[in-house]
């Protein structure tokens, strides 16, 4: 009898941990080689540890919820002699599960990730990418002289980290190559205190949100609209909307066809930074927030600038209803140029909020609130919302979102039956 | 257009040129009554006569003397080398006087020689008779030394080479010969020399070299073509003095560059090749740049298995291209 270790396998390439979400086997358990012992969970993806050995379980050394880097114990496994030496050695030679040749496999995939040739450096200083945000497709890793064109062709870094990101990580379309300082935070705890591991969607959101913030010199405007018209013809069409086309007219649609209209009249908020230059879009895609307990999501609409309210109203319950049900895709999350956030949903009359990356600009939809207010020196009773910009003050000045947010409150007020079709 | 083979390209050039031009004649070893030992200089004794097609001594010295004498007194001679790798004897008349008299005599002399050689391995000739010598004379100024892979550019450049007013080392290679065929004009046509000429266009990697090799890299071009893997060909056809400008061209067009020669590696053209890479696109360069030659070795071994190893085969550039695409 001899004990061997099982060790965390390397679960796809630039995965360097993961967490332990279940164990499936428990001390004293017979398992038999292939079998999975383990769940876990990674920034990329949720697999099961299948083990390396046909023997008993005799110790876990990483506990549920734990965090084991690529290569750290996980368990024992008692084995009966003989057994031992030869599953190890076909292990190395088939690379099945690989925990034995993990670190050596991925010295192999990226040995040669940050050997720049000659012209790869030229071409990257020349077009100012950041080598490290570059896939490589050579040998080791490495990136290439192709790689590099097809990035400058491709418009740039800033598309290529949308893409990269979206493939990466579907639950976010802003870029998380460049990881949030991960530096452990001394934190006290008392007795009693929960503690949650960071992974997969959180862990995008929180080096999401760094990078935006640390990145991004946000400024912020607010502008408040009366919609008191607007509340009126909706709420006069409601029932009969969604009577006819089984899903509800959102006073959320009106708002995402009013940005994208306006937006169509001052695209310079509708574009990215990209280092030495900006890229104005020509396509109007609205990024919506939805959130789901623990989780944010930012999918698509497309072409908002191309539809009815209808249309917008209809792609708004659909993508809603995936981000919910877990079923978005990645191309739900792709090419969002403009990004609408429908805060006052949680009651929010104001807020900051978070650019997007790499976008130029955020609105925040607040609550729409009865206000008393003044017309014509007399008081009257208003539907009043507030709208908070958030901007890239690189790409955008305070002018430019003044006029855009002017009018899009005049495009707002006005919105009354005589002049807004639904369809 | 005629399909002719490499070596029926030699002697259609050798003719039309003796045809054109009273001053061209050629002299040789065994090539008068018995037209070569390759069949070259077939049928030119008949048609132009002893006195135009002259079989000499078996002495490499005389051939190449006579032939620069005549030169320098204003004839068209043809001289030929039975094998490159009895020149050896005449390497003191090539490099000291022919290769010189231009510069030495500021201009008065000049020296319109052409010598035709057989090169080359793969042909179970061994010591005597494989070898590559075009490393001896690379390094002289006042020489050219043409080294063609089709029978295209055979005709054109030895053409060109004959109607050249200096001296033109015009290396053939022997498995070529009868192996390699290919349409040939009827018309009168020179190709430039010192030109090199792309054989394939690409964009994955380049492959530079000259003479039969040219064949080996098409061949693998054309199997890595099913792999995704597009490879760029230039076929320097003048090895000295070489065009930069062409190699330049095509090693900035891919960044990935593999040399080729079956001769010794060290010491070779694609050496020469390489410096000039470095030294005008590195910053085009996106892998180390690649040579693929012969053993440093004295001479092509004798035993079949022995020269396959030695030698420069398909595979092996197959091979070395896909690594390098693959870099």
């Amino acid at each position: 009898m001899s004990i061997e270790k099982i060790n965390m396998p390397q679960l796809g390439e630039s995965v360097t941990e993961g967490t332990i979400s279940q164990w499936l086997v428990k001390p004293g358990d017979h398992v038999n080689k292939y079998d999975p012992i383990a769940e876990v969970m990674t920034d990329k993806v949720n697999a099961e540890v299948p083990s390396s050995f046909t023997g008993t379980l005799t110790e876990i050394a990483a506990e549920e919820g734990e965090t084991v880097a690529v290569g750290d114990l996980m368990c024992y496994i008692e084995v009966a002699d003989g057994e031992s030496s030869a599953p190890a050695a076909e292990e190395a030679n088939t690379k099945t599960t690989g925990n034995t040749v993990a670190p050596e496999q991925k010295t192999e995939e990226t040995s040669m990730k940050k050997r720049y040739s000659p012209a790869v450096m030229r071409l990257a200083q020349e077009n100012n990418i950041q080598l490290d945000q570059v896939e490589g497709s050579g040998k080791g890793g490495r990136i290439t002289r192709k790689d590099i064109e097809k990035v400058i062709a491709s418009g740039g870094l800033s598309k290529q980290k949308e893409t990269m990101a979206e493939n990466n990580k579907p639950t976010e379309n802003a870029s998380s190559n460049t990881e949030a300082p991960e530096t452990k935070q001394q934190v006290h705890t008392t007795v009693g205190a929960k503690e949650i591991p960071v992974t997969g969607v959180r862990k995008a959101i929180a080096n999401n949100m760094v990078k935006a913030k640390t990145e991004i010199p946000h400024a912020w405007m607010m502008v408040e609209v009366d919609v008191t018209n607007l509340v009126k013809y909706r709420n006069s069409v409601k029932d009969q909307f969604k009577q006819e086309e089984g899903f509800g007219l959102t006073f959320f649609a009106f708002f995402v066809k009013a940005v994208s209209k306006a937006l169509k009249e001052f695209p310079q908020l509708n574009s990215s930074w990209a280092g030495d230059k900006i890229i104005q879009h020509k396509d109007v895609n609205i990024s919506i927030a939805v959130a789901k307990e623990q989780e944010l999501f930012v999918p698509v609409i497309k072409a908002a600038d191309e539809k009815s309210i209808k249309g917008i109203a209809k792609d708004i319950h659909t993508l809603a209803g995936k981000a919910r049900n877990g079923k978005l895709t990645a191309k739900d999350m792709e090419g969002g140029t403009f990004t609408v956030n429908n805060t006052g949903s949680f009651g929010s009359v104001q807020s900051m909020g978070v650019i997007n990356y790499p976008q130029a600009a955020i609105l925040q939809v607040e609550s729409i609130v009865k206000r008393p207010v003044i017309i014509d020196d007399m008081f009257a009773a208003r539907d009043m919302v507030n709208l908070c910009l958030s901007l890239d003050h690189r790409v955008l000045d305070g002018l430019v979102c003044g006029q855009f947010l002017a009018r899009l409150k005049e495009i707002l007020e006005n919105t009354s039956s005589e002049n807004t079709p639904i369809y | 257009m005629p399909v002719k083979s490499y070596i029926q390209a030699v002697t259609q050039a050798l003719s039309e040129e003796m045809e054109r031009d009273q001053k061209v004649f050629v002299l040789g070893e065994d090539v008068g009554k018995r037209g070569g030992v390759f069949r070259a200089t077939d049928g030119l004794y008949e048609k132009f006569g002893e006195a135009r097609v002259l079989d000499t001594p078996l002495a490499e010295s005389a051939i190449a003397g006579v032939g620069i004498g005549a030169a320098m007194y204003g004839m068209r001679p043809v001289a030929e080398m039975q094998f490159a790798d009895f020149i050896m004897p005449a390497v003191n008349q090539i490099i000291s006087e022919a290769a010189k008299i231009r510069y030495r005599s500021n201009n008065d002399w000049d020296c319109p020689i052409t010598i035709r050689a057989p090169y080359g391995g793969g042909v179970h000739g061994a010591l005597y008779h494989s070898q590559s010598i075009e490393a001896v004379f690379a390094n002289q100024p006042g020489l050219k030394i043409v080294m063609p892979s089709t029978p295209y550019d055979v005709k054109g450049l030895l053409k060109a080479a004959i109607r050249d007013d200096d001296p033109v080392l015009f290396f053939e290679h022997k498995r070529a010969y009868r192996l390699i065929k290919g349409e040939v004009p009827d018309d009168d046509y020179t190709l430039p020399l010192g030109k090199a000429d792309v054989k394939r266009n690409g964009s994955d990697i380049t492959v530079i070299t000259y003479g039969l090799c040219v064949h080996f890299a098409l061949q693998a071009a054309e199997k890595l073509e099913q792999e995704g893997i597009d490879a760029h060909i230039l076929d320097l056809r003048t090895v000295y003095p070489l065009d930069r400008e062409a190699i330049v061209e095509a090693a900035s067009k891919t960044g990935k560059v593999l040399l080729l020669t079956e001769d010794n590696k060290e010491g070779s053209i694609i050496g020469e090749v390489a410096a000039i890479i470095a030294e005008e696109c590195l910053f085009e360069l996106d892998a180390p740049i690649q040579r693929l030659a012969g053993p440093d070795v004295p001479a092509m071994p004798y035993a079949p298995t022995m020269e396959k190893h030695f030698m420069v085969n398909p595979d092996k550039v197959e091979k070395a291209m896909r690594e390098l695409a693959e870099f």
